[in-house]
């Protein structure tokens, strides 16, 4: 332990009450304190009309000071770039210094921490001792027996597993965490899985995106810090505050898809007019986060803004399901539609189900009906987001593949699914 | 008497790297550089269209971040011999550079300064002290004020006193080798808080032109920003005005506080200019940000080797970059002791290592998930020093006129730099010369809009019925931590091999050829150790290569792999 005062109060191992009872002040001494200074403070608020500082006991008051210590933080990074972390180093809102030195105690991170080695795997252990919130960045490899990730000798199973015991929230920030990512893409080499497919006994909150947008993974946090609990999540665990809408509903390019005005090659003249990319591969429609809104590096920009097509990087096997990038849509087999759709049909079937003018409402009612449905166990449509169920919320039926679409909804949107090479 | 000592995890680095070592007398014998961490993403990469590959290859590491999808794209238009607008080239070296600059200041004040300042002595300071001695190193930087330096030290102070230290518990506060003054400290914290909010500004060049950061979007064939002045969402004045303000403060923070801030701390720690010496071989390819197709040109300097401490310049060969895995849990065909160059590499993962938990990897041949590039049959150090070594010997003015005024303030000859000490100095001179060859790319930029080159997309090499049925191709880049490559076989359209030849396999790699890796041999050799508990100088040596481990978990497709891959399709 190399810290000047060697105390382990002072190194947070235990509260200021474990602390006094260790060293010798006794439980009577403490309340005896503590019973002082609550008359102290009432009389306080007696002179000055508080009710509350008039209500104050000694038993507050000890319980309050035995409590005296930040929630701890344990973010671990398992199978991963760092590109999260890096992330929440550019949040500007809640900054990363407001986060770990005032609002928590993050007692282990690898990528910030002072300690390493055995000073580093000691704080875990610690940390891991007692209650804490716990983040995860990083996939968890099942293969040749964590073999392709270790840290301190143990796999990355291991180590997770032993951090969630005593969790009391779980927060699996990134796409590795969430469901694997790329590395978890055909034909996921070293079996890669998301935190999820690993801790079942306690909820995870899946913070989306490759990376999440710095902003929103602080504020994940500091809702349950403020609220006491974590956000409320969609049927993938998405927080509904920052996934709860597609990036089509607040695109502002949303009037150029619905007038028909699509980039056909990139830098062409739409482009620089700033007309909708839907024709060049965006994900847009399909794809639930806050880009649009929230925007990117202290609302500078965000990908649309900067002319390429959002690529999906929020939604469950991104790499596989919305791959060729540039092709409008992929050919996919679209469970719940039982037939082999392609790009146009899935696009139409898409609009059919949002409309113009309407879109916000849409969303908002098929999160709704989602949570009723998730209650319903009714079939999801997981190309569309894991959002939108079959019965309530494609309503159109699938038309024909080369008719336009309704002129009333989708423009020119469904034209030929694009450059299938 | 020799000891065993684990150093697992490395923290502040990128990934996961664990540094094994036998010490003797408070010295390091022997070390082991291991790299316990694989993803595969080569092997994911295979069989899909090339024009999506950097989207993947880029999910190699979240902090270099822009450079792998830079050299991916570079080497798939090498292989379709796709011909990208200027302006496009210009916007990747903003990107690039941008990216680079604040990369170096996140490095030094995130991941390396806490093993040279030290935050207790921070808490310690007398701010008015403090203020003195920094506006009279730094004279033109703002935040250098008494008022800022009374409240970074009163936070420390507060958080210290809490009993929970959060990032800075179980630090190594009390090791002798901290020698600052505790002024100086308080200084080293208060920029490490201010290069927080640097880094956040800094990097939006990445977002106006590639949307978002980490992991901004590029595009085979240009960028996908288009540039028309009057739009609203294109590049436009504003953007362009937003940019120029982003320059200049990069510039401005790199030789107004990280440069003198590196001087100042290196100057208490002059020791490590004769600590960390490791291969005295360097391969540099061009200067920072530099990044092309097919074999380096304009790439500021001849492209080439140093070898043996000697400074005579071997001109680079790309025949001569072979991967070993003699260390390395891969298997190869023609067996393990066999080099192969990257267009002709294959990897078969094959973990011989004792299954986890795990006490010791050292004591096998293989011990790590690095394979092991070396150049000539030598293993070689890449990076910004080697980049800076590199121009000077080619005697580029800039560098010159740079490089001998500090080296003459430090006391230091030219042969010094090979060291902890020179790595981390040669970092912060490279930020200085790359932000100001940021305003040339920009100004260049600007120029060329005026003269009516708006191009930023050539659409002629976009559909895959206009590329060759069978095509290979190789990007080159000049990123934060050295030399990267990315090698692409195309056929039929779609991606048939892909391997990347990275600088933390250049530097991190294990043995091979009877050579240790960079990391090692630096590690090696009697480095000081005082208390293997506190591994304080291992740490200030090991960070001074600034790891990034992901990056150094490259595996290629292999021939091996063919069977699952045909499965999966």
């Amino acid at each position: 332990m190399l810290i000047p005062d060697k105390d382990v109060w002072v190194t947070g191992e235990e509260t200021l009450a474990e602390h006094l009872d260790r060293r010798g002040v006794s439980r009577r001494s403490f309340l005896k304190f503590c019973t002082a200074m609550a008359t102290v403070i009432a009389a306080g608020g007696l002179s000055t009309g508080d009710a509350l500082a008039a209500s104050v006991t000694p038993e507050l008051i000890a319980r309050k000071l035995g409590e005296l210590k930040k929630p701890v933080l344990v973010w671990l990074q398992l199978q991963e770039c760092t590109g999260c972390m890096e992330s929440v180093l550019r949040s500007g809102d809640t900054t990363v210094e407001e986060l770990v030195l005032n609002l928590v105690s993050m007692d282990y991170n690898e990528l910030v921490m002072a300690a390493a080695g055995d000073n580093a795997n000691h704080n875990l252990d610690v940390a891991n001792a007692e209650d804490h919130i716990l983040v995860v960045n990083g996939s968890i490899p099942l293969g040749e027996g964590g073999a392709y990730t270790t840290v301190g000798g143990k796999s990355a199973e291991v180590i997770l597993r032993e951090s969630a015991a005593k969790a009391t929230a779980i927060f699996a920030v990134g796409a590795c965490a969430h469901w694997g990512s790329v590395q978890a893409s055909r034909p996921n080499p070293t079996g890669a899985v998301g935190v999820d497919a690993i801790i079942k006994d306690k909820p995870v909150v899946n913070v989306a995106g490759c990376p999440p947008i710095g902003e929103v993974i602080t504020a994940s946090l500091v809702y349950a810090l403020t609220f006491g609990a974590p956000p409320p999540t969609d049927t993938s665990g998405r927080p509904l505050f920052a996934y709860g809408n597609r990036i089509h509903d607040f695109c502002p390019r949303r009037a150029r898809f619905d007038a028909g005005e699509y980039v056909q090659t990139f830098d062409d003249q739409a482009a620089r007019d700033g007309a909708c990319l839907y024709e060049v591969g965006c994900r847009g429609p399909e794809t639930f986060a806050p880009c649009p809104i929230t925007q990117w590096n202290m609302h500078t920009d965000w990908p649309i803004g900067a002319g390429h097509p959002c690529i999906g990087c929020t939604e469950v096997q991104f790499y596989d399901r919305f791959t060729p990038f540039y092709q409008v849509l992929p050919q996919v087999k679209v469970p719940g539609l039982g037939v082999e759709a392609d790009a146009t049909k899935v696009g139409l079937v898409l609009l059919g189900a949002v409309g113009v003018g309407v879109a916000a409402h849409a969303t908002a009612t098929a999160v709704w009906e989602r949570r009723e449905a998730r209650a319903a166990d009714k079939v999801n449509v997981p190309l569309l987001g894991d959002v939108v169920t079959r019965e309530t919320s494609v309503p159109a039926p699938v038309p024909p593949p080369d008719s336009p679409p309704a002129s009333d909804t989708a423009g020119t949107a469904g034209t030929d699914g694009g450059d299938q090479s | 008497m020799s000891n065993r000592v684990v150093l697992d995890p490395v923290t502040r680095i990128e990934g996961h790297l664990r540094i094994e070592m036998t010490t003797k007398d408070g010295a390091i014998d022997e070390a082991w550089s291991e790299t316990t961490q694989f993803k595969g993403i080569e092997l994911v990469v295979k069989d899909r269209d090339p024009r999506d590959a950097w989207a993947f290859v880029q999910r190699i590491c979240g902090v270099c971040t822009a450079v792998h999808a830079v050299a991916s794209i570079r080497a798939v238009e090498d292989a379709l011999q796709y011909p990208v607008p200027k302006q496009a080239d210009l916007i990747r070296n903003l990107v690039l550079g941008s990216q680079m600059v604040q990369d170096h200041v996140i490095h030094f004040y995130h991941l390396q300064a806490l093993d040279f300042v030290n935050v207790v002595g921070a808490s310690k300071a007398d701010p008015v002290k403090a203020a003195a001695i920094a506006t009279s190193i730094e004279p033109k930087y703002d935040l250098n004020s008494v008022a800022r330096f009374t409240e970074v030290r009163d936070t420390v102070a507060k958080i210290l006193a809490s009993g929970q230290h959060s990032l800075f518990t179980n630090g190594y506060w009390d090791h002798p080798g901290y020698l600052l003054p505790p002024e100086v400290d308080l200084i080293g914290v208060s920029h490490y808080l201010d290069a927080l909010s640097f880094q956040r500004s800094m990097i939006q060049i990445n977002t106006i032109f590639g949307g978002k950061n980490p992991h901004p979007n590029f595009l085979v064939g240009g960028m996908a920003a288009p540039i028309n002045m009057d739009n609203e969402i294109t590049i436009n004045q504003v953007k362009l005005d937003k940019i120029r303000g982003l320059v200049d403060e990069s510039l401005s923070f790199a030789e107004n506080v990280y440069l003198p801030d590196v001087l100042a701390i290196l100057a208490a720690y002059k020791d490590y200019a004769r600590i960390g010496a490791s291969s005295p071989n360097y391969l540099a390819l061009g200067k920072a940000g530099y990044n092309g197709s097919g074999y380096p040109t304009n790439s500021g300097f001849t492209p080439g080797a140093l070898f043996d401490g000697k400074l005579d310049v071997h001109e680079f060969d790309m025949a001569k970059v072979e991967e070993f895995v003699t260390s390395g849990w891969y298997d190869y065909s023609a067996g393990n002791d066999k080099g192969l160059h990257p267009f002709d590499g294959e990897t078969t993962p094959h973990y011989t290592g004792p299954k986890p938990p795990y006490e010791w990897l050292a004591d096998r041949d293989k011990y790590t998930w690095s394979k092991a590039p070396r150049y000539d049959g030598r293993a070689v150090q890449v990076g910004p020093l080697p980049r800076i070594l590199m121009a000077y010997v080619q005697k580029d003015a800039e560098t010159v006129e740079m490089v001998d005024p500090i080296l003459r303030s430090l006391g230091l000859g030219v042969a010094d730099l090979n060291s902890t000490a020179g790595r981390i100095l040669g970092r912060a001179v490279e930020s200085v010369l790359l932000a100001r060859q940021m305003k040339v790319w920009f100004d260049q930029f600007v120029t060329n809009i005026k003269g009516g080159d708006v191009t930023t997309f050539n659409p002629d090499k976009w559909e895959p019925s206009t590329w060759p049925t069978s095509s290979k191709g190789v990007g080159f880049a000049e990123v934060g931590r050295g030399t990267l490559s990315h090698w692409v076989h195309i056929d039929d359209a779609k991606i048939s091999n892909y391997q990347c030849v990275v600088p933390s396999t250049w530097n991190g790699s294990g043995r091979a050829l009877g050579q240790k890796g960079p990391y090692e041999e630096a590690l090696s050799n009697g480095h000081p150790l005082v208390d293997p508990k506190a591994p304080l100088e291992a740490l200030r040596t090991i960070h001074s290569f600034d790891p990034c481990q992901s990056c150094g978990i490259h595996v290629l497709d292999a021939e091996g792999t063919e069977v699952a891959w045909a499965q999966v399709q």
